[in-house]
């Protein structure tokens, strides 16, 4: 028997019962469209938090005052030892490691601005003129923090959007001396509004010298420090030699934590990714049941058509043919279900990424690609056992339409 | 050329074993016209089935064209039903989607023959069936007798030795009846061996040779 003429046969039959063939068309392209969606979505929300991460800077990495460590009741302990700060001077130690492009110490505060009759409370953020491009801020006027020395406290300050709409409303900020707890600073740029930003809302900050910001805020220690390396192999250099520097200087107690950017974003990754994976085994099993459903309706074609059975059997159909015409039925069907299920999945998808322009719903091509296989391959195997069965059936029994 | 030796066929019934065939010997030659009678029950179709290879006889032995079928393996047989024999249903068993003319490509389909000649064949059978305006019709546009002549075109489309037909005429009207036993009759004539199994008595009064069955035996063997 020619390919061609087992397929037209197949399609011949599966056009004839109507109903059937639409019923599991159906159930196999809801199963192979929601495996791509609910990828998609596990998908989206990975590269969301990827792409939230990169927005920082990949090659980051972040120096905290602190250590998390379990240890049992020890010298510490017993004295009340609190971790000691880490300082200007720390930063300015770290800074001499030839493989760091940027660096930014930065401090944390809270403060009380004002400008005329308005007031406000914001953000308060020293820090140095690395800062902007360490963290791929963009400004919307005027320029960002002088490149200075950093123990110098020049009064100047670049705000948020949210802070300059606020408090200035629609008068012109820059140039104006904004009034933060008891002294001021005059407006030298405006941040752009960000799109997303994770833990701190750069519209609602002021950002000022970092030596201005310790005194205002009365405290040297720093909130962290910032280093970005020049290169990707050069990340592990930089946290040992931070790591060290910190511990010599802190007479060779080791109080800080020394993360890259990338530890958390790859922890973020595994995460996702083992989401996106078990939704998309969780969707499979849809498939699996589209599948039992497949072997359902064709084991009921196949006593629908004994006679039909019977007499190909009578015309010299051996079978080996029966079978192949059986599952080249099922195939069809698995094809154009998962055909018609691989659209709406595109389709799906487009309307999440138009519905939430934010999450970059693209369905994984292993998904797309696991979904169309597990279809067809359970339509094959789901309809070996109807196939068998009317291979097998007696031919004299069948013709009678038993 | 038909030849069955000791042939016995059992059915099981519940605790009963039913002697469908009992000891069959029976040599039909190439180009004969048999009628096969009987009351129901009495194995012809049987005997009809087992000569066609749709069923297995218990025991004995049975050649076709000099070649045993006993020993065949089930593709051996489904082989030689594709070459060597060609049926006709009481029920026509047309496929009811299927036009005529690709009812009548059916078994050429299944011996993979090129699509080409298949068409060519067709063509030639439709047209010495007188079918040939009703070769893109589905069987339910077709008369009864229309309908048995596009069976015959699918039995002997492939040129079989043998030709099978179990009670050609039951479904149809006495007009029909006999238009489909004239073309089964011509194509006898044309050296095709006709076996026909009824219980029509002047249908089997046609035939030059005449088998009467009784309860599994042939109980007569009348050459006229």
């Amino acid at each position: 028997m020619i390919s061609s003429d087992i397929i037209f046969y197949g399609w011949h039959s599966l056009r004839s019962y109507r109903s059937r063939s639409l019923l599991m068309l159906i159930a196999m392209s809801i199963s192979v469209a929601s495996v791509m969606l609910l990828t998609a979505l596990g998908e989206g929300a990975r590269r969301y938090v990827h792409d939230e991460f990169a927005s920082l800077g990949t090659n980051l990495v972040i120096v905290l005052p602190g250590k998390n460590e379990t240890s049992g009741t020890g010298l510490n302990t017993m004295m009340g030892a609190t971790p000691r700060d880490l300082t200007l001077d720390d930063a300015r130690a770290l800074a001499r490691h030839s493989a760091i492009n940027r660096i930014a110490p930065i401090n944390v505060g809270s403060v009380e601005a004002s400008w005329q009759s308005r007031k406000r409370e914001v953000t308060l953020l020293g820090s140095t003129s690395d800062l902007l491009e360490l963290r791929h801020w963009k400004l919307a006027a005027g320029q960002f923090l002088p490149e200075m020395d950093w123990e110098r406290a020049t009064p100047v300050c670049v705000i948020g959007k949210k802070v300059r709409d606020e408090i200035f409303g629609a008068h012109a900020a820059l140039g104006q001396w904004l009034r933060l707890g008891q002294n001021r600073y005059r407006v030298i740029g405006i941040m752009a509004s960000e799109g997303r930003t994770i833990g701190l809302d750069v519209e609602e900050t002021v950002i000022i010298p970092v030596a201005s910001a310790q005194s205002l805020l009365n405290t040297p220690s720093l909130f962290r420090i910032l280093i970005e390396s020049k290169r990707r192999d050069s990340m592990q250099s930089v946290i040992d030699f931070a790591t060290a520097t910190i511990r010599e200087r802190h007479y060779g107690e080791e109080d800080v934590t020394v993360i890259t950017q990338d530890a958390v974003l790859q922890t973020f990754d595994k995460i996702l990714s083992t989401l996106t994976y078990a939704v998309g085994g969780i969707a499979a099993i849809s498939l699996l049941v589209a599948g039992i459903l497949i072997m359902n309706v064709m084991l009921v074609a196949v006593s629908q058509r004994t006679a039909e059975i019977g007499l190909l059997k009578a015309l010299g159909a051996s079978r080996r043919q029966i079978i192949r015409l059986i599952l080249t039925e099922a195939l069809l069907l698995a094809l154009i279900g998962a055909a018609a299920g691989f659209v709406i999945g595109i389709a799906g998808s487009w309307g999440i990424r138009l519905a939430f322009p934010d999450l970059q719903a693209y369905p994984p091509v292993w998904a797309m690609l696991a979904s169309i296989l597990v279809a067809l391959v359970t339509g094959l195997l789901f309809s070996l056992l109807p196939a068998r069965k009317a291979a097998r059936l007696d031919p004299v029994l069948a013709l009678q339409g038993h | 050329m038909i030849r069955l030796e000791q042939i016995h066929r059992d059915f099981q019934v519940g605790d009963q074993t039913v002697h469908a065939l009992d000891d069959i010997n029976l040599k039909i030659s190439q180009g004969e016209y048999v009628s096969v009678m009987g009351p129901s029950g009495s194995g012809k179709s049987t005997l009809l089935n087992i000569i066609g290879i749709l069923d297995h006889a218990t025991s004995g032995r049975y050649y076709l064209d000099e070649q045993n079928v006993t020993d065949m393996d089930e593709q051996a047989e489904s082989i030689a039903r594709n070459r060597h024999i060609g049926f006709v249903f009481q029920a026509f068993h047309l496929i009811p989607r299927l036009t005529a003319a690709q009812n009548i490509e059916l078994p050429l389909v299944l011996a993979g023959t090129e699509p080409a000649l298949r068409q060519q064949m067709v063509a030639q059978a439709l047209k010495s069936l007188s079918l040939e305006d009703r070769a893109h019709h589905t069987p339910d546009q077709l008369s009864g007798g229309q309908r048995q002549r596009v069976a015959i075109a699918r039995a002997t489309i492939t040129e079989p030795s043998v030709l099978l037909a179990d009670e050609p005429t039951g479904n149809l009207d006495r007009q029909s009846g006999n238009e489909v036993i004239e073309t089964l009759e011509a194509l006898n004539r044309k050296g095709i061996t006709l076996i026909v199994v009824t219980h029509d008595k002047s249908l089997g009064d046609r035939s030059l040779r005449s088998l009467a069955m009784v309860d599994g035996r042939i109980v007569s063997d009348d050459s006229v």
